[in-house]
């Protein structure tokens, strides 16, 4: 698991108190928004998104940049490749 | 017997448009919306045609609209959903005296769960006063809901005066729009609010739907648990009729409000003109003007309200006492209490709310029968003979 701290976004998706598997269908809409090698923070309180936007982000060809926790959610980054 | 129904608040009839806009979707279009073939996908298509529907009556975003099963289930959603979204925030909210059920008892629920609920006070008719609520907010504030308008005594709240105290603030401002939607100009942006319930009920659409309007991906708790359904928000597999049916009562509702209202309003100007003429010792309840324009309430002297409505359905004439659910509880209405009416005053309530499909001709036989059965329960009343005797 990787950790980052005050990584740059360039949007943000809030998936905080959506329900399971929302933080798998999500991304990828809102991936296609963005342009090549764009950040896409996505907040989540739910702890199984730890491991699955990872393998989804291999799966999907994107790359996973890291984790960062705060007192509300998780923040987990993801590098538009493709 | 003729038929008069004068309880729309209740309950409307489902329109002959919306039960054939529902019809297909019990059995040509059965298919699952969460499914990804052709069968399921054209069922969530129509959701979203519904979604689009029901946010252009109100002047939202079809993103912004969650189904739900009821009003209550869309109150209980805002109230306990935004809530404990935010409990690490603050844990006082702000809730008026004069709410429906649903969001008082969704405010007791959350006050056993350690939030603190303040339930603010009414004036005589009905109003929050926004400077009472600006008093009562503190730093631990997080949600307020008042609703529109009352269903009980038709008064109409300042809703964007209210809401722009929070909006300042940076609180939640939820309202429970039951009553109003399909009754009057409803627009989320003008009332400027983060959170408005609907029912069907009061649409025309069947029972058992609903929809909540919620601002910017407002976080909320999802009440069920589940699937992805209402985009993780509400899980369980639609209600896809009603959901149609909400759909096309809100269309017919945004094509025909304007002259509803006219038409309404000068029925129940009709009915409470002529109460006030024909029976002696009447109290209108609610505001005089900030009211529903089909809404028409009142508290019989030396009556009770039970009695009064099972003599009037002798006659084919359908009232309420109050809220639907509250009247078979032959508890003092807490509405009535919070505005002031003196308990037994508050035993003889009744409330007309009138449609779109009432008639003049209808008024006029209500006009003829109510005096006369106040007449007859009167002549029982030992309490009406003390009064004459005053």
């Amino acid at each position: 698991m990787k950790f980052v701290k005050d990584h740059p976004a360039d949007a943000t998706l809030d998936l905080v108190c959506r329900l399971c598997p929302l933080h798998l269908l999500e991304p990828g809409e809102r991936l296609k928004c963005l342009k090549k090698n764009q950040v896409l923070e996505v907040l989540t309180d739910y702890d199984g998104a730890l491991e699955d936007l990872p393998a989804w982000c291999e799966r999907c060809g994107q790359e996973f940049i890291g984790i960062e926790e705060d007192e509300e959610c998780y923040k987990l980054y993801i590098r538009k490749i493709k | 017997m003729r038929r008069v129904y004068l309880d729309h608040a209740s309950a409307t009839p489902v329109r002959k448009a919306v039960i054939e806009a529902m019809l297909p979707y019990f059995a040509e279009h059965f298919g699952n919306p969460s499914t990804i073939y052709d069968l399921g996908s054209t069922v969530l298509e129509a959701i979203d045609r519904q979604r689009a529907q029901v946010a252009r009556l109100i002047g939202a975003e079809a993103k912004d609209i969650i189904f739900t099963s009821s009003g209550a289930e869309a109150n209980n959603l805002a109230v306990k959903g935004a809530a404990l979204a935010r409990r690490n925030k603050g844990n006082h909210i702000i809730i008026s005296a004069i709410e429906h059920h649903s969001v008082l008892n969704s405010g007791r629920f959350l006050e056993r769960m350690d939030f603190e609920v303040s339930f603010l006070p009414v004036d005589e008719h009905g109003l929050v006063d926004p400077e009472r609520l600006a008093r009562s907010i503190t730093s631990e504030t997080i949600l307020v809901s008042i609703m529109h308008a009352n269903n009980e005594i038709g008064t109409i709240e300042p809703i964007s005066d209210l809401s722009s105290i929070c909006r300042e603030k940076g609180i939640v401002f939820h309202t429970d729009a039951v009553a109003t939607v399909g009754n009057m100009r409803v627009d989320v942006n003008e009332l400027g609010v983060d959170l408005l319930s609907l029912s069907g009920v009061s649409l025309g659409a069947p029972k058992g739907v609903g929809a909540l309007y919620f601002r910017d991906n407002l976080r909320l708790m999802p009440l069920i648990h589940g699937g992805i359904q209402e985009m993780g928000r509400r899980a369980g597999t639609e209600n896809v009729p009603g959901i149609v049916g909400l759909g096309k009562a809100a269309e017919l509702a945004t094509e025909e409000l304007p002259e509803k209202i006219k038409h309404v309003q000068q029925l129940r100007d009709l009915l409470r003109a002529g109460i006030h003429e024909r029976i002696p010792h009447v109290k209108c309840t609610g505001h005089p003007d900030r009211r529903l324009p089909g809404h028409a309430s009142f508290c019989i002297e030396a009556i009770e309200g039970e009695a009064l409505l099972l003599m009037l359905n002798q006659e084919g004439i359908y009232a309420n006492t109050g809220s639907a659910c509250a009247s078979k509880a032959l508890k003092t209405s807490p509405v009535l209490v919070a505005i002031g009416i003196r308990p037994d005053l508050a035993q003889g309530s009744i409330v007309f709310t009138v449609d779109g499909t009432n008639t003049g001709e209808e008024i006029a036989y209500v006009l003829e029968k109510f005096p006369l059965v106040v007449e007859q329960l009167r002549s029982l009343s030992p309490v009406w003979r003390k009064i004459v005797a005053a």
